[in-house]
């Protein structure tokens, strides 16, 4: 007779046998706010975590104005790799409604059903009281399925804040415009061109309209491209979700990208400053830079950030948040 | 100028029918036309509709119910078995395979003898109020447009008293649709379709005028019926102001705004369904009494629409009421008894300005292909339909024995429960299955083959594909088979749904006090309580799953909605990936007894029975207990109007169901 395991332990088993249902309440139990799930979740993050080699799942993030056509996109870029056998999850989030809290995830059905066999799993999710931010159990949820798949995607509606929330927990941030709708100009206003890894040009079987539209990418990118020091340029890419050109493109440059992550060094980099980003933002917008600064401020939460390579990021939060209530209800 | 000694001459009287099998719908045409029925309207089951054979897996349930099942050529002539062709006025209900019943059509009168100069009917074949309303299309909007274009190019020359196409604004009030929207969509619809013919090679610039004449027009009549008077009278301006400057027609022959009417449906109530009759009569007055703007053909709804399909007697009472307003009243003795009236006139410009308006509006978009795509259009549908379903929540709108006037006697029309509505049987599928399985067997594969493969190469070159169609109509190709051959080359499509966008409006105390509800419910389960609002099986009716998602939203709920369309396994899997603590099916073509106990199997296969699931249609009173009996926590009908106590109740199943 074999033991019965706690559920975090059976969970974990069937993460790792990629079971759906196992995938499926993995993500509800890191969304409840219960204190004995918080708990349950917890474990379950912290130990799916330390699984969590230097690799693991590529993670990108997919983004852009309403309508862009990501959703078409990830559709069309599904395939492709399912083609090459390799297993993907998504979460797609949707803006909740200030008034009542609720949320229409809609629209979903651009990912096909008949992509949606076993090497495929979607999760909707509502960006709760986060405006145009995202929801606490979105950080969670990607850790959970970045152990099952071989590629985790996120959709969300770009309106600037989202973008530097998606940053700081992908791989390789895509950003999706569409010919003649500005969105380049006002992307460039807002400050966050640099933030991108692979420019997506979409409907490009709209013609002329879609050539104009890569070429002011490309010219407002040249004005910002200082950051390629580093060595990587970030490509232009000229894709139809109808007619599925450059789809293929997309897919060589997701992989491309990171294989440069690996090789330049960058992908400890950049997850060391998700994480530490994720555990800033976590820690002030529950306790404001007042609360933090009763830990030492942000150098000091660098500093224990990085000491602290054993504890996932969620235990991090989580201790670092009782240290600083303990901190605040001291005279 | 008609007398009472010589009347105009009514308009045409149909009956839109259909089910079973080919054979009993022949036998129900030819008593209909004994019965003084002018022309036939022929309903189409929704396999047919939505290009798959009888035994495809997502026929199951769905075979002969709401329509006809035509799966081949011999189906087709079974169906006009003894009625001679050259000399009927058939009306089809067919949109994303309407060449292919065409097709069907064109074959069985050659087989008649009777050559397809001399053929007179209409295919619907409006594709864009299937995106926006009726749910049957199949192929991304361009494509679509092409085919509709094929039969258009095809029928104005080899056809030419053929209508080969119905724009059809009646689906649109049916989704919810102001007059306004009504008129402008339509339009905007029109203009699609003329434009991209005038585009084509194939048919010269002098036919664009006879295209134009060709064109008619299905509208819809609610119960406000001077206003649709108005609206009718509108209709006639804009088309004709189309024509002169856009097309630079000036026959006034061609200019002329044909439309045929099937009165409104949506208004008629399940509770006090007598009442209905009523209301059907005095719709039919709003698209009569005005000469300049009469209707040519009617099609009236049954008094039991809302309690599932009529039956013969259902039918003959309709057919009756059109007779009776034709023949017995003086309605067509006299000229149009509005001309000079000032109230009709200024009502009819107000209606008019606001649609040319809008009009406008979708035009400078790109024009109604691009305000399918962008959802502008849908959105604006389910906001009006939003605004209607709350109006009459509130009282703000009257239903008589609906939100008012509630308390009376039992209706003796329903007594009989079950006996008073048509029960398809369900040996239908399975005969039918049986013979499309033995026609196959018999046919020449070899020319079948052919057959498609021409067809394949007329849709790689954009030739029409009307003429291949009926080649391979005559080889014995199936209607899954020509639709088969279009998937490949154009791909399927999902139409926006148009809910995210749009609210259920202002708050109420009732609202405030189930968003409560909802907050506490999501302390108790630890996260916000989500419901999968599903549709299975090919029912194309969204409009009750598009408001409870709006509403669920608006109490709070996280709502996942995917549309129409979806098989038990796919609404199965959604509901487990996606986590939700119920699932909301709602199926309206009377195929839930096979669909809600294959989505109940399926959450038991997948370790998920205590799930919560509910249901709300077209569920007649035994259905409903065998559904309850079954496991289904909660069933809602039409007479279940009041959203925020539907919502207030669907917190309460799921408090118990994860207590
Ligand atoms: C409007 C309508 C249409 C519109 C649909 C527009 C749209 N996008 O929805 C149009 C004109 C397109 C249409 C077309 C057809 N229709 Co129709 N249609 C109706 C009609 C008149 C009203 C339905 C409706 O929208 N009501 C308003 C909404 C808000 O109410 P509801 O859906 O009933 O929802 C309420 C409750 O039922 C419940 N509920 C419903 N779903 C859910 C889900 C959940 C989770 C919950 C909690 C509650 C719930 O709550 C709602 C609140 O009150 C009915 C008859 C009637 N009066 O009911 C026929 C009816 C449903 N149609 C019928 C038929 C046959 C057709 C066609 C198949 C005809 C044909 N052969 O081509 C076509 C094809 C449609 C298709 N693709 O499937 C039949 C079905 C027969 C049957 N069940 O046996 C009916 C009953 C008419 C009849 N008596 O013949 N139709
Ligand atoms: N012509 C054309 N249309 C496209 C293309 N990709 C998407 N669309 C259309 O653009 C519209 C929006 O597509 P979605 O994929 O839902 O866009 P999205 O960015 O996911 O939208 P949201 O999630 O609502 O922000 C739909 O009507 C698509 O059919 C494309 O490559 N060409
Ligand atoms: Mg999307």
């Amino acid at each position: 007779m074999v033991r019965s395991r706690s559920p975090v332990s059976r969970l974990l088993s069937g993460l790792s046998a990629a079971d759906r249902s196992a995938v499926s309440q993995a993500l509800n139990l890191v969304d409840d706010q219960r204190p004995k799930e918080r708990a349950a979740a917890l474990e379950l993050l912290d130990r799916l975590e330390q699984r969590d080699d230097a690799g693991g799942a590529v993670r990108v993030g997919i983004t852009g104005a309403p309508g862009a056509g990501k959703s078409s996109l990830l559709n069309a870029l599904v395939e492709t790799l399912r083609e090459q056998e390799r297993t993907i999850g998504i979460i797609a989030v949707d803006p909740s409604s200030q008034q009542s809290g609720g949320a229409l995830l809609g629209d979903r059905m651009r990912i096909g059903f008949s992509a949606r066999e076993s090497g495929v799993f979607l999760r909707s999710m509502a960006a709760r009281d986060r405006l145009g931010g995202l929801a606490d159990a979105t950080y969670a949820s990607v850790a959970i399925l970045s152990a099952v798949f071989d590629l985790v995607f996120i959709e969300t509606v770009g309106v600037g804040q989202s973008e530097c929330d998606v940053a700081r927990l992908v791989d390789s941030l895509i950003f999706v415009a569409q010919p003649g709708a500005g969105d380049t100009l006002q992307f460039m206003k807002a400050g966050i061109l640099e933030l991108p890894d692979i420019f997506v040009v979409n409907k490009a079987d709209f013609g002329a309209t879609a050539e104009r539209a890569r070429n002011e990418l490309i010219a407002g990118l040249g004005m910002a491209s200082e950051r390629d020091g580093e060595g990587w340029q970030a490509p232009v890419i000229l894709t139809s979700a109808r007619d599925e050109s450059g789809i293929k493109e997309l897919a060589e440059a997701i992989d491309a990208h990171r294989g440069w992550l690996e090789t330049s060094g960058e992908l400890p980099v950049r997850r060391a400053r998700g994480r530490l980003g994720f555990v800033r933002d976590a820690l002030v917008r529950r306790y404001g830079e007042y609360g933090l600064d009763h830990i030492g401020g942000g150098a000091a939460l660098e500093a224990r950030v990085a000491e602290a390579s054993e504890y996932s990021t969620f235990r991090l939060v989580h201790e670092l948040g009782s240290e600083i209530e303990e901190a605040l209800r001291r005279p | 100028m008609p007398t009472a000694d010589q009347p105009d001459r009514p308009w045409l009287i149909r009956t839109y029918s259909g089910h079973s099998s080919a054979r009993a719908s022949n036998a129900l045409y030819r008593d209909n036309l004994s019965k003084g029925q002018t022309g036939l309207s022929v309903a189409f089951d929704l396999p047919t509709q939505t290009g798959y054979d009888s035994d495809h897996p997502l026929a199951r349930g769905e075979v002969g119910k709401v329509g006809v099942p035509i799966c081949h050529i011999d189906d087709m002539t079974t169906l006009f078995d003894g009625i001679p062709l050259d000399r009927m006025n058939t009306s089809m209900t067919i949109n994303a395979t309407a060449a292919w019943l065409l097709a069907l059509y064109v074959a069985t009168a050659e087989r008649q003898d009777v050559a397809p100069g001399q053929l007179q009917g209409t295919t619907q074949n409006d594709i864009i109020k299937e995106y926006l309303s009726r749910g049957t299309y199949i192929f991304p909007p361009e494509p679509s447009m092409r085919l509709t274009g094929d039969v258009v190019a095809y029928t104005v020359e080899e056809i030419p008293r053929w209508n080969p196409i119905n724009i059809c604004s009646y689906h649109l009030q049916e989704a919810g649709a102001t007059p306004v929207q009504e008129i402008a969509f339509a339009m905007a619809t029109a203009v699609a379709v003329l434009d991209s013919v005038r585009e084509r090679d194939d048919v010269p610039d002098e036919a664009i005028g006879r295209v134009f004449g060709r064109i008619s027009f299905f509208l819809n009549a609610g119960m406000r019926f001077i206003e649709e008077t108005c609206k009718c009278r509108a209709m006639n301006a804009i088309w004709e102001e189309l024509g002169r400057e856009r097309y630079a027609i000036d026959e006034a022959k061609m200019l002329r705004f044909r439309y045929g009417v099937q009165v409104n449906s949506l208004g008629l109530s399940e509770a006090q369904p007598e009442n209905n009759i009523v209301r059907i009569a005095l719709e039919a007055l709003g698209v009569t009494l005005s000469k300049e703007a009469r209707t040519r053909s009617l099609q009236l709804p049954a008094w039991n629409e809302a309690l599932g399909l009529p039956r013969p007697w259902d039918q003959q009472l309709s057919l009756r009421t059109q007779q009776i307003l034709a023949h017995e009243t003086d309605l067509l003795e006299h000229e149009d008894i509005f001309d000079g009236s000032h109230v009709i006139e200024a009502l009819t410009r107000e209606l008019g300005d606001a649609a040319r308006q809008e009009l406008q509006k979708v035009l400078e978009m790109g024009g109604a292909v691009a305000g399918v795509e962008n959802a502008y259009m849908k959105e604006a549908l389910v906001a009006s339909h939003a605004r209607r379903v709350r109006a009459i929540e509130s009282g703000e709108l009257t239903v008589v024995g609906v939100n008012r006037f509630r308390e009376g006697v039992a209706s003796p029309l329903t007594e009989r429960g079950q006996e008073s509505i048509l029960k398809v049987d369900d040996s239908a599928e399975r005969e039918q299955v049986e013979r499309l399985r033995a026609f196959r067997s018999k046919r020449n594969a070899a020319e079948v083959q052919a057959a498609l493969r021409h067809l394949a190469e007329s849709l790689a070159n954009g030739a029409s594909v009307v003429p291949a169609s009926i080649r391979a109509a005559h080889a014995g190709a199936t209607t899954g088979e020509w639709a088969d051959t279009l998937r490949k080359q154009f791909g399927q499509y999902r139409a926006p749904t148009g809910v995210s966008r749009v609210s259920s409006g202002t708050t109420s105390e009732s609202v405030e006090t189930v968003r409560k509800r909802v907050d506490d419910l999501a302390e108790k389960l630890g996260r916000r309580p989500k419901i999968l609002v599903g549709k299975p099986g090919l029912d194309g009716h969204s409009n009750g799953a598009e408001q409870i998602a709006v509403k669920a939203r608006d109490v709070g709920m996280e709502v996942v909605y995917d549309g129409i369309r979806l098989t038990p396994g796919e609404i199965v899997q959604s509901a487990r990936d996606e986590g939700v603590h119920v699932i909301g099916l709602s199926i309206l073509s009377g195929s839930h007894g096979v669909l809600v106990i294959d989505v109940l199997e399926g959450l038991r296969q997948e370790g998920l029975q205590s799930l919560p699931v509910v249901v709300g249609g077209i569920i007649p009173e035994q259905d409903a207990s065998e559904l309850s009996a079954a496991g289904v926590a909660r069933i809602y009908t039409p007479k279940d109007f009041n959203l925020t106590q539907i919502m207030d109740e669907i917190v309460d199943v799921v408090a118990r169901a994860h207590g």
